[in-house]
This record gives C-alpha cells, structure tokens and sequence, in this order.
C-alpha cells in the first residue's frame, strides 16, 4: 500500500480524510485510485488533457515527480505521496 | 548601507543583549540588521507577528505596505492590534505600535494598495522583501516584482489549519537566484477550482507559527547565518502535527527567469488569476431583494427559504432557512418543492446562484430565486441584531 497525503483544500471530497490508500504500483495509479474512490476530486488535479494542474504538486517523499518520471514514477509499499496545493491565504 | 559603520548607544546594546551574546550572531549580526531594510506587504496575520519580531530584533528600517483598516474580526490573530485600532488604517496603527516597541528604528508606512504601478518602485527601496498578503493575485505581484528587481521574497501563506514558508529568489554563493513561486506554481487556480475564497478561515495561532517562521528567515537572509528554506518549501499541518519539507527545484519554463523567458515587466495580476474576464462570468440567475423577501415573510406569501451554506456557519447566524449545503443540493432534490417559489440564500449571494444554476440544470427547476447579498445583506438591510462574519 502506498500513502497519499491529501491538502486541507480538497478533504471536502475526501470526507475530512488526511490520508488516502491504495495499491498502486505509480503515482499515477495512486492518483487515479483516489479520483474513483472520491467524486468531483479529478477536476480539481487534472485539466481537460489530463495534465496536472499548474497550481498543484505532486511529490513522491520530498522530491517532485517533474525530477522523477513524472507521473509514470514508480511507487513502492511505504511510499508517500503528497499533493501540495496553491494556497494564498495570510489575513483573511 | 554597509554594516561596518554602524554603531550602537547604550541603550541599543542593553536592549539586543541577547543577541549580542550569541556567539554566531554577535555584535557584527546585529550591525547587519541595523544596516538593513525589509518591506513587509500585508499587516495581518502574517504581518503582525513578522512586524513585531523584525523591529523587536532591531532590523533598521521596516517599510509596512497595507491599505486595509483593522476589523473586529481581525483580532482573533493579528495581534498587532487592540480594540482601540478597530477603524484605523493598519499600516498606521501597525507604525504606532512598532514605534512603541522599539523606538532605535525607522517604520516607513505605505497606506495603499500593493499593484503592478507601484510594486517595483516600493520594492527597489529595501533590501529584503517578506510576503504575508492573502490573495493569489497579490502573490504573484509581489514574486514577480522581487526576481525582476532581484530582491529576496520571504514567503509563507496559510489556509485552515495548513501552512507553507519557504525563501524565493535568494542570490546564492554562485552568484544566481534561487527558485521562486513561479517555479513551485507556474500559474494560480481559477476562480470555481479549490482553493476559493469563499471558503477561508483560518486558526488563529497558525499565522503566528508562520509569520514568526519568515521572521526567522528574514534574520537570517540578513544575517547570513544558516541556512535559508531557499530551494526548500516548509510545510505544517496543525490538525496531525505534521511537519514536511520538500525540495523545490528551479522550472526551466519559468516564465520570468526560466531558458525563454516570457514576461520582462508586470502583468495584471486580476486578470492574470481569472478575476476579470467577462467572457467566463456565469448564467445570471432569478433575484429576490432582501426587502422583498421580508415583505413576502410578513405578509405570508408562501415561499421556501433554504439555506446552502455550511453547517458550521448555519451555528454562527441563520435566518430560519432550511439548511442544505451547497454540496449536497443535487442529492437533496425531494426536500426542494417545484410549486412554490424557492428562495435560495448563502452567505454573500455566490454559492446560492450556483446552486440555483446547478439545480435548473439537472433538475429542470424554474421557481429558484436568489437570495441578492445573501445573509450579509439581510442582515445589513433587515435584521442588525444579527452577527457578520
């Protein structure tokens, strides 16, 4: 099983859920298996070519998978992947 | 301003003692925070911890850029302020109160918008530039700004419980730039894609966690002491206390400082993050004012009012709508009547028409009317014992 680290923006789709898991043998798949698992999540990823948005990140433990394979990057059992999003926030 | 000249009276030296007996730090490290200006954009939530511990730590002169004026709600975390500032322009109240603190430096306030006018000129006067505005917008002005004025930009930005800092643009030993915002997010989400800005908050003590940690950063791009979150993106999430940070590599597309560069001066940062383009603007929807609505409650006209905010703002303040957040609209379909008028209402008016659009669209409803203003409105026109938020 790999570990997904799901960003405070997008538990709404999650139901509150830091952490997502699956079997997964890429990022991709791992990203894929949370889009099933979790409606409406997709768009908020992916743009309509399938690309990963420009406003998120995705990291396989600290380094980002645009150094590594890119979503092709392999995962193995005990992996972390993270989603780091965007945010802006600081006073409102 | 070269440090070496820099001097200290009595009182300085008593008052940075602590700093002063730091072997690293020493005399020579608070020299270089004397000789040295930083330009702190927002006075917030980010900004009030920042501003305290910048001046407090006796970095001479500290430019304040905000052109807000302090809220009640403000004070839940920007502890710059009392209740005596509710009213006042922050960046004044802020000066004040950073004069109060330490009377051995210079507090230069600018009460206006930060915008693509005037950025590069407020920018080139200092020396260090440290970010805690709260818009995505405002974000990309102020990293642009710095790496076409070579200025450091020390980051951080919260949301919730989640926080991010790290340090953008350092000139390093070799002589080149470190990453910027650009290179970790090429471009900010449009508007409809997560996060929005209808749904803030944020947990009054993380600003201080991260304002404090560019505090840090700032002392140490000045001082030159350690190493810097340069190349690094530092990230906290309070609810599991989790704490992570990740490589940030430079983006060879980068559109200010990447192979090909694309951008040489700034842009219109509204437009740029899909604020100001028409073209996209949604399907207008039916409208009922607020008054309209008490006249129909008063005079029984028979409506349905529901209510598709959050739970969690339904316990701040309601007004007797039935409650059915935005999220579940289109699964709560048996409890939205087709025969009569339906009012739909939110907080400001937004989340209502999009319910609305989604409904008619999948649903076929044609007796959906918004709530204008929403709550806020209500509240404003009809009912001011109620609380805003």
């Amino acid at each position: 099983m790999a570990t997904l680290i799901i960003p405070t923006p997008l538990r709404k789709f999650t139901n509150g859920n830091a952490v997502f898991e699956a079997s997964a043998t890429s990022v991709n798949e791992l990203l894929l298996a949370l889009s099933f698992a979790n409606a409406g999540i997709k768009k908020h990823l992916f743009d309509d070519a399938g690309e990963l948005r420009s406003f998120i990140r995705v990291y396989v433990g600290d380094e980002d998978i645009n150094e590594l394979e890119g979503g092709n990057t392999k995962i193995d059992d005990g992996d972390e992947v993270i989603i780091i999003p965007a945010i802006a926030g600081g006073s409102k | 301003m070269s440090h070496h000249n820099i001097t200290f009276s009595k009182e300085e030296l008593e008052r940075y003692s602590r700093h002063l007996i730091i072997p690293e730090f020493n005399i020579e490290g608070q020299k270089k925070l004397k000789a040295s200006s930083v330009l702190v954009i927002g006075s917030g939530g980010l900004g009030s911890p920042l501003l305290l511990y910048l001046a407090a730590a006796g970095v001479g002169r500290i430019g304040i850029v905000d052109f807000d004026t302090v809220d009640v709600s403000n004070l839940q975390r920007q502890v710059l302020f009392g209740i005596q500032d509710v009213g006042v322009s922050k960046a004044v109240a802020a000066s004040k109160r950073l004069a109060s603190l330490n009377p051995h430096i210079s507090i230069e306030v600018h009460d206006t918008m930060f915008t693509s006018e005037n950025a590069r000129k407020l920018i080139k006067q200092y020396d260090v530039v440290a970010d805690g505005t709260d818009n995505f917008p405002t974000r990309y002005l102020v990293n642009d700004a710095c790496v076409l004025e070579d200025k450091v930009n020390v980051y951080a930005s919260i949301f919730r419980f989640e926080g991010q800092a790290s340090v953008f643009n350092e000139l390093l030993p070799d002589g080149t730039r470190g990453p910027n915002y650009r290179d970790l997010f090429p471009s900010p989400p449009p508007p409809g894609l997560v996060p929005s800005c209808a749904e803030g908050g944020v947990i009054g003590v993380l600003p201080g966690i991260l304002g404090s940690i560019q505090a840090l950063e700032v002392l140490k791009v000045i001082s030159g002491i350690g190493d810097t979150l340069s190349g690094r993106l530092f990230l906290f999430d309070a609810t599991g206390f989790t704490t992570r940070i990740l490589k940030v590599r430079k983006n060879k597309n980068n559109p200010l400082n990447g192979e090909n560069p694309t951008q040489t001066k700034l842009i219109n940062y509204e437009q740029f993050c899909g604020l100001s383009v028409i073209s996209e603007q949604p399907r207008e929807v039916a409208e009922i004012s607020v008054s309209e609505l008490d006249k129909w409650r008063k005079e029984g006209v028979s409506h349905l009012l529901i209510d598709v905010r959050e739970p969690y703002e339904y316990g701040i303040v309601e007004i007797g709508g039935e409650l059915i957040p935005l999220a579940t609209v289109l699964e709560s379909t048996d409890r939205i009547p087709k025969d009569i008028p339906v009012v739909v209402q939110c907080r400001s008016g937004a989340r209502s028409a999009s319910a609305i659009r989604e409904l008619e669209d999948t649903h076929g409803y044609t007796n959906l009317v918004n709530l204008t203003g929403g709550i806020l409105g209500w509240q404003e026109e009809i009912d001011s014992s109620l609380a805003r938020y």
